[in-house]
């Protein structure tokens, strides 16, 4: 909503030298945010005076036409001779009066205007046109001011066009209706400055006629429940907009069409009534008002035939739907140059109608805008009052003595407000005579009576303590006020968001954070301090993805959710596992010069519940039942946390110290474990061994899990996956499920025995594709309880051992709780652990 | 080891002469004088201190004088042999003691050199500042709730009081989930706030409720400076009886305060969620702010509105809350500087590397 401050200043009496941060903040106090607010002097700086064009000279040889003229600017430029000017537009004759801008002026945009040579002639300024002032778009030629424009050649122009007045910006929240039009800005105002308002609502207004202005049927008055109109008959087609109704029209971003099309404009936003203007003649019978057909189709102003469904409102005459009622006319009865008489028509509609419509066809016009946010039913009549008044002050005819109102508006229902449920909810005092009149102030009735317990048991819990009851009756603009806590609202609103007090409330003892929580972020400070860097990706994946990481046909991963309206159509999908998005960050910091990238991230993947339908329908007048919420709940997707790591380049940078270390399958398997170990898993229960699973390498990738549980991947990608993403080659990942991980045991701690300890070292040759894992296992579960510690420390092969053979070196750590060993006893649970090895392996020991 | 039974020999008599000890005193000295380094120093000890220097030859001869000259010949050789050890150990001390401060010269680096062997990595500030926030309620004895980022509509919007045909709906640029195969709907959208979390905190929990909710949420903005289609937010949902706007006004004062320094203090603007009333906007008077100490739009405030509760299952004639919420984002772009929303989402690791873990 744009409005010029003298506009307002009609309907409030603001104080004069009203500063315009103070204008800005009596605004913002009331809740209505200010976008901007321009002294519109301050935009054109130096001379801007009027002219008068004394002579045109049409200059020829240029691709476009040039005028020299000389121009009669007074004695504004010092001399009092006619001032020379160049000047491409042609809208102008000898003896205009038009705007100029001499030397030493600035035009918006910080255009300064000087004296020079152009076209071989000397021009000392410019003849403006109305873009060129900041006043608006149109820039077809330059402003002529009317004839009888009270200026004389030389005098401050500002005045006459408008620059001498201050603009407003402001964003209206979606539950205040009233206040986009200057009749509820200037009401506001009034009870944030303390100073008399003016209702342009308040004229004097006939009421309905027997006859009808027009005959018109209502069969939906759900949809509209009010519908009036008034006629004017000969009008002159060639009557102008008066200068100050088009800037009006300007300022607030409306173009000007026609003068009755103007006019329903200009009420519009000054009642906040939108209206239509019909040219009767273009209209075949009588009118009726009902719910499209479906099917049915229309040509709207803006020339797009939309396709109507049933729950859309019409006007129709004859030959069908005339006009998409609320939202926007249609072409066929539209006011044209050689209109003459015209039906003004201001109605009321059900605004989640229009809101349902404006959506359903995309059209958000300045009407729909407000029928959705809420219209004063009270109004139409006064509109079209001040309609016919207007036009016919404008362009003569004659108004129809006939007037139509078809109302079905119901009176509004009064709530019930406890006199201290204000104080109650805020926590400041208001006595009742307080509230009272803070409620009458925004336009409510109150009636101030008993307490009215055991009068109506419904309102037993609202009247719950002591004191008066008001009865408030909302006023006919204030669709919002609805409940007592929009009353509450007013009243602090009003009496002032600053004097409520600051008091903390004492919260019961809670219980901390999580053993979910906590161990999120136990896991990301590990692989933090273990070199990786967090990043939060964007979930949306392309369809593609799930080929491009080679997932085969049954992976439950290719199952997505997906979005019905994505941002880009090229990712539609949620995605299923963390390593997509996380692939095209990896990518984009490869693509920034940088080699070496560790990075991970905690988050959601979304998997689509199998079978689920949309969630059963549920009121909010009441607390759905657990079963209820239940159903709909189950429809939700599947959304664990998981946790993923990439790696590639280097993980350990070369240095002085010596050379770096690629980063490789044992880092994204490492990082795994780190996330288990962070999330309190001991290493016992960990299994870590190889598996088939995209996107990693066949032959090089782990399964971790924790008991018997998969709990997530990890080791090199796929060459093939490598090269479609055109990712650096050996990229590494890990990807876990965190809410699979179950929850940390408590440790039991272990006793510690402070005998000597025993050193073995056995050296076992087994087949390579036994897992040094198991073979490790079988050491320890061979070796006993005098096991203290088994450390693989060499892995080799080697000619001497055989194609097929390799040998693993395991440092064996014996220790007794109660004695130093002897060494026999080492040596026998030491071959007791080689005998298990070679049980299950046939592991054989190195050089025996 | 039996010199005892060689025949008298003169010149290894002349050993115990006095001036002859004196002078392998005075020799010894001067040798380990010389000595350069323990080792050194060690290479010496048999040729003044073994078994054949002189003091040991000496002794040897003891047992060939006369009773009446042996103990004065021992305790001449006695002396001079502890002259000796006595010159040795401290030549011995001081050449260590040299050594060891040449060593450590020696073994001089430059401490300085850098070593990122292991470079560490980073954690991100918007996941950090969340952290953050939640430990300061959990400090005042809120817990932490989390919700769904796929959520109901029922949850996100209607529960909120937000109804489907109403405008506040339109303005919050909903990701809508696609419906299953033949269904008009699915009911599902990307949460356009961490709100709907209250609803699902108040249908699970009874009051007292104090919670707070950090978590991210979406909307249908794309990507530039200052918006993001994925944001964070943080909020926070009181219930209990007796709750009042000064209730809210305190625990955002207090919670500014530990957010932005001492001098931080909260001004409120009317406006309008459909989830409270009354409800504003609210700022926070950021001394340190990197363009002079000045008002910044922080977030959403409101008494819960006693719809909400009804829909909910709490009834609003006992109890009553508030709600608060500001977007993380924004908050750290505010609190550290950060010119361009993209530098927080495009996961650069120059950007998150700068703090730390």
């Amino acid at each position: 909503m744009r409005v010029s401050v003298s506009w307002l200043r009609e309907y409030v009496d603001l104080p004069a030298d009203l500063p315009t941060g103070d204008l800005e903040q009596a605004l913002v106090d009331l809740g209505i945010e200010v976008e901007s607010i321009v002294d519109l002097r301050e935009t054109v700086t130096g001379p801007l005076v009027v002219g008068e064009v004394r002579e045109i000279e049409e200059l020829t040889g240029f691709k476009k036409p040039i005028r020299f003229c000389l121009v009669d600017v007074g004695d504004a430029n010092g001399t009092g001779e006619p001032q020379e000017i160049v000047c491409g537009a042609t809208n102008f004759a000898q003896g205009d009066k038009v705007v100029v801008i001499l030397p030493g002026g600035v035009l918006p945009g910080n255009f300064a205007i000087g004296a020079r040579k152009t076209y071989g002639r000397n021009s000392n300024g410019m003849i403006c046109s109305a873009k060129e002032l900041g006043l608006g778009d149109d820039h077809a030629g330059i402003i002529v001011l009317p004839e009888d424009t009270p200026a004389k050649p030389g005098d401050d122009a500002r005045p006459v066009v408008g620059l001498d007045d201050t603009v407003v910006e402001m964003e209206i929240t979606p539950d205040r209706g009233y206040a986009l039009s200057v009749r509820g800005i200037a009401r506001e105002l009034s009870h944030a400055l303390g100073v008399p308002f003016r209702d342009p609502a308040l004229v004097p207004v006939p009421g309905a006629t027997e006859r009808p202005a027009y005959p018109v049927e209502v069969r939906d008055t759900v949809g509209c429940d009010r519908f009036a109109a008034r006629m004017v008959r000969g009008i002159d087609p060639t009557a102008e907009t008066p200068g100050w109704l088009s800037q009006r029209l300007t300022v607030a971003g409306i173009r000007s069409i026609s003068l009755p099309v103007d006019i329903t404009n200009y009420l519009m936003l000054e009642l906040g009534q939108p209206m239509h203007a019909f040219d009767v003649d273009r209209i075949s019978g009588p009118l009726v008002v009902r719910r499209a057909e479906p099917g049915e189709k229309l040509t709207t102003l803006d020339g797009v035939t939309r396709t109507l469904v049933p729950e859309d409102m019409v006007i129709c005459d004859d030959t069908g739907p005339i006009s998409l009622a609320a939202v926007m006319g249609g072409e066929t009865s539209e006011v044209l140059a050689a209109t003459t008489n015209v039906l003004f028509e201001a109605a009321h509609w059900d605004p989640a109608m229009v809101g349902r419509t404006a959506r359903r066809h995309k059209l958000f016009s300045e009407a729909a805008k407000r029928w959705e946010r809420g219209v004063d039913p009270a109004l139409p009549l006064v509109a079209l009052e001040r309609a016919v008044r207007l036009l016919t002050e404008h362009a003569g005819g004659t108004v129809g003595a006939e007037i139509l109102d078809i109302d079905h508006v119901r009176p509004r229902t009064p709530v019930t407000l406890p006199a201290e449920l204000p104080s109650r909810r805020v926590g400041v005092v208001y006595p009742p005579e307080r509230v009272i009149e803070l409620l009458e102030q925004v336009g409510c009735t109150v009636t101030r009576g008993p307490d009215r317990l055991g009068e109506d048991p419904g309102e037993v819990g609202v009247a719950a303590g002591t004191g008066d009851v008001l009865t408030v009756t909302p006023p006919s603009w204030r669709p919002d006020l609805t409940d007592p806590a929009d009353l509450v609202e007013e009243v602090v609103r009003l009496d002032g968001y600053d004097r409520v007090p600051s008091l903390l409330p004492a919260a019961p003892a809670g219980r901390g954070l999580t053993w979910q929580q906590q161990r999120r972020r136990a896991v990301a400070r590990s692989l933090a301090e273990r070199g990786y860097v967090e990043v939060l990706a964007h979930p949306f994946v392309s369809a593609e993805l799930a080929d491009q990481l080679g997932l085969p046909a049954d992976d439950p991963r290719r199952r997505a959710v997906r979005v019905a309206n994505p941002l880009s159509e090229e990712e539609p999908l949620l995605r299923t596992t963390l390593l997509g998005p996380l692939l095209g960050i990896l990518k984009r910091n490869v693509g920034r010069g940088l080699r070496d990238i560790a990075i991970y991230e905690i988050g959601t993947v979304f998997h689509p519940r199998p079978g689920a339908g949309a969630p059963p329908a549920m009121g909010v007048d009441r607390r759905p039942t657990d079963s209820e919420f239940a159903a709909a709940d189950a429809v939700v997707p599947d959304q664990p946390r998981h946790v993923a790591v990439l790696v590639a380049g280097d993980i350990e940078p070369a240095g002085w110290w010596g050379a770096g270390r690629a980063a490789g399958w044992a880092d994204a398997v490492e990082a795994g474990r780190a996330v288990l170990a962070a999330a309190g898993i001991p290493a016992d229960r960990v299994t870590v061994r190889s598996a088939e699973y995209a996107p990693w390498h066949p032959g090089r990738c782990a399964e971790l899990l924790v008991d018997d549980a998969v709990v997530g991947h990890a080791g090199e990608l796929h060459p093939a996956v490598v090269a479609t993403l055109e990712l650096p080659r050996r990229t590494s990942a890990m990807e876990l499920n965190l809410d699979a991980v179950p929850a940390a045991p408590v440790v039991t701690g272990p006793a510690i025995s402070t005998f000597p300890p025993a050193l073995i070292d056995v050296a076992l040759v087994v087949d390579d594709p036994v897992p040094a894992a198991e073979v490790q296992r079988a050491l320890t579960e061979g070796a006993g309880e005098l096991l203290e510690d088994v450390r693989l420390f060499d892995v080799y092969a080697s000619d001497q051992l055989g194609a097929g053979r390799k040998s693993l070196a395991y440092k064996l750590t014996f220790r007794a709780p109660d004695r130093t060993l002897t060494v026999d006893e080492a040596v026998a649970a030491r071959d007791a652990a080689v005998a298990e090895a070679a049980r299950r392996f046939g592991a054989t020991l190195r050089g025996a | 080891m039996s010199y005892r039974n060689d025949p008298y020999d003169p010149k290894q008599v002349a050993l115990l002469d006095p001036d002859a000890l004196a002078a392998a005193v005075a020799d010894a000295e001067k040798a380990f004088a010389a000595a350069a380094d323990p080792d050194a120093l060690t290479a010496l000890r048999p040729a003044h201190l073994g078994d054949r220097s002189p003091v040991s030859l000496a002794r040897r001869e003891i047992g060939a004088l006369p009773p009446a000259a042996k103990s004065d010949a021992g305790k001449r050789v006695n002396e001079a042999r502890r002259a000796i050890e006595a010159a040795y150990a401290a030549r011995q001390e001081t050449l260590e003691r040299e050594q060891a401060e040449r060593v450590l010269v020696e073994e001089r680096v430059d401490v300085a050199l850098p070593y990122d062997r292991r470079p560490r990595g980073a954690r991100h500030p918007l996941s950090t500042l969340m952290e953050q926030i939640s430990d300061f309620f959990v400090g005042m004895g809120y817990e932490v709730a989390e919700g769904p980022e796929v959520e109901l509509e029922w949850t996100n919007f209607d529960a909120l009081n937000i109804p489907a045909d109403h405008p506040a709906r339109g303005l919050m640029d909903t990701f809508h989930i696609a419906p299953p195969e033949g269904a008009e709907s699915s009911g599902l959208v990307l949460r356009t706030h961490t709100s709907p979390v209250q609803a699902r905190t108040m249908l699970t929990r009874k009051p007292p409720i104090y919670v707070i909710v950090p978590g991210r949420a979406y909307r249908t903005d794309e990507l530039d400076a200052t918006h993001a289609p994925v944001f964070h937010q943080v909020e926070g949902l009181v219930v209990d009886r007796g709750i009042t706007m000064a209730h809210l006004r305190g625990t955002l004062d207090h919670f500014a305060r530990a957010m932005f320094g001492p001098e931080a203090k909260t001004r409120w603007r009317p406006h309008y969620f459909p989830f409270t009333e009354p409800s504003a906007e609210f700022d926070v008077w950021f001394p340190e702010h990197r363009r002079g100490p000045q008002w910044v739009e922080w977030g959403g405030c409101g008494m819960v509105n006693p719809r909400v509760l009804r829909a909910c299952g709490i009834d609003p004639e006992v109890y009553s809350g508030f709600a608060f919420g500001m977007g993380i984002d924004r908050t750290v772009m505010v609190r550290h500087g950060v010119g361009d929303m993209r530098d927080m989402v495009e996961g650069d690791v120059r950007f998150t590397r700068a703090f730390g873990v």
